[in-house]
């Protein structure tokens, strides 16, 4: 498996028990729409992330994620940053 | 020259409708919608109250009825204390009603600067820099000190004018999980190592009223290599031995860098603060926007704000009192059976948290029905998904006023089946 899709399966993973609407997670589902997650999941959820690749996702660069794709891509490059 | 030119335009009587895509409230439907379907079911509307009448800082009349106040910030009493309101009436007279300019222009006079000069009485500190408001202090201090490049290390359950102060900024926002010395020193680690930074904590958070372990947190702060901003708006007046707040109650007065604060709390007013130490600080009057780009406030509020200031500094007894108030009305809730924000009572703020929305506005309503007023709080407003009732003290409620308040509590708890 690549890098980058280890990592889109360890953020589906973490995505897991904050989809209470039970959506298909693909590279283009959406927080804010296919997920429905208010602002406080959201928050939770980007904790996790952090916690799990021991990385900082500003609130600036939040703003710019709408999808898991984009998160995945996010990711990989903190990783390597 | 035809008669239409002649004619003066008038606003259409019935104007056109604006198509839903084209119209910018559309935005607004389902915030409209839920609000609509909530004053259907005939209660009243918590975000629309109308105080007829004020006639102290812990009485009013609303809708003719007599009414106690406990959802209001006047901590300390001070909005109707009589050297107050003298010195804003002489204010008045000798300096007129307003500015009509920036603190930088034509908008400094004489009452700002002696505001200033009580705030720096009060705060031991080299500099205090008066804002026309406590938000936009916080607009104007935290956008301006963190610059691109750099972070802002700020507390998840901040106010919306800490959030706002970020958003205006550029610097890189970083949140840290609430009251968590842990989480923070996690996320500042990651950080990198070069870029300035500011951690931005608050002494009490005004939704639950908890206070924030400030030792452990400043300390951790500094073993990062950043600086430091205290919000003291809800615990100025009444915390630390100058009532300069929670950072002096907990002995870290030496390295907090920044205060913020407000008048609009305990000082009775309206107004905003920093104070600092910091030998530069002056270059944030040329360099904050909404210091320079906005009036100054009216000479009668900076010499209203700089008595009361004067006047909090000799306030032992009222905080004392204000304290008593405090524990008791935590208890006496806590005995009831009501479930609260704080496990002690650790400021003037003492949540009601409620189980939804319906709860908390019927519980609302049974209390404003029976004479008392409390804030209704909701999400974003509030952490965690919460619906509270905010319950506010004031040194001026006498014992009896909150044996009165516990009393339609129970009432209130018991018609609306939040107490058995």
């Amino acid at each position: 498996m690549s890098d980058r899709a280890a990592t889109f399966a360890t953020i589906t993973d973490l995505i897991e028990p904050f989809n209470k609407k039970g959506a298909p997670l693909t590279e283009a589902t959406t927080f804010a729409g296919d997920l429905e997650w208010d602002s406080l999941t959201v928050m939770d959820f980007v904790a996790a992330v952090e916690d799990e690749f021991d990385i900082v996702i500003t609130m600036n660069m939040q703003a710019d994620i709408e999808t898991i794709g984009q998160l995945a891509d996010s990711v990989e490059k903190l990783k390597t940053a | 020259m035809t008669e239409a030119a002649a004619t003066p335009h008038a606003l259409p009587t019935s104007p056109e409708t604006i198509a839903p895509e084209r119209d910018l409230f559309s935005k607004f439907d389902a915030l409209i919608a839920e609000r609509e379907a909530l004053l259907a079911t005939g209660v009243r509307d918590p975000f629309a109250i109308v105080m007829d009448k004020v006639t102290s800082p812990t009485q009013a009349v609303i809708r003719g009825k007599d009414t106690i106040l406990l959802g209001t910030y006047n901590y300390m009493g001070m909005t109707f204390d009589p050297d107050v309101v003298a010195a804003g009436k002489r204010a008045l007279d000798e300096f007129g009603a307003g500015t009509t300019g920036s603190r930088v222009l034509n908008g400094t006079y004489d009452p700002h600067k002696d505001c200033e000069a009580a705030l720096r009485e009060f705060y031991g500190t080299e500099h205090a820099m008066v804002f026309s408001t406590g938000y936009q202090a916080n607009l104007g201090i935290i956008s301006t000190l963190a610059g691109k490049g750099e972070y802002i290390i700020l507390d998840a359950d901040s106010h919306a004018s800490i959030y706002d102060g970020c958003a205006l900024g550029n610097a890189e926002i970083v949140r840290f999980r609430h009251n968590s010395v842990e989480d923070l020193d996690k996320r500042l680690g990651r950080l990198p190592k070069e870029p300035g930074k500011l951690v931005v904590l608050e002494g009490v958070y005004s939704m639950l009223g908890d206070i924030a372990p400030l030792p452990e947190m400043v300390a951790v702060a500094k073993k990062h290599g950043c600086m430091v901003l205290v919000d003291e708006a809800h615990g100025m007046g009444f915390f630390g031995p100058n009532g300069r707040g929670v950072y002096e109650e907990q002995g870290v007065e030496k390295d907090v860098d920044f205060v913020v604060g407000t008048f609009s709390k305990s000082v009775g007013t309206v107004g905003g603060f920093c104070v600092s130490n910091h030998p530069k600080f002056d270059v944030m009057r040329l360099v904050c926007r909404p210091y320079v780009f906005t009036a100054s406030l009216p000479p009668s509020v900076v010499a209203t704000a700089a008595t009361s200031i004067r006047k909090l500094m000799h306030a032992g007894d009222k905080r004392a009192h204000l304290w008593r108030n405090s524990k008791r009305l935590h208890g006496g809730l806590k005995e009831l059976g009501f479930k609260l924000g704080t496990d002690t009572p650790q400021s003037a703020i003492i949540a009601v948290i409620l189980e939804d929305q319906q709860q908390a506005v019927l519980m609302w309503q049974a209390l404003l029905e029976g004479g008392l007023y409390v804030n209704m709080a909701r999400p974003p407003a509030t952490p965690a998904g919460t619906f509270l009732l905010r319950c506010s003290l004031c040194a001026e409620h006498t014992a009896e006023q909150v044996e009165t308040i516990l009393g339609m509590f129970e009432a209130a708890g018991k018609a609306v089946g939040v107490l058995a």
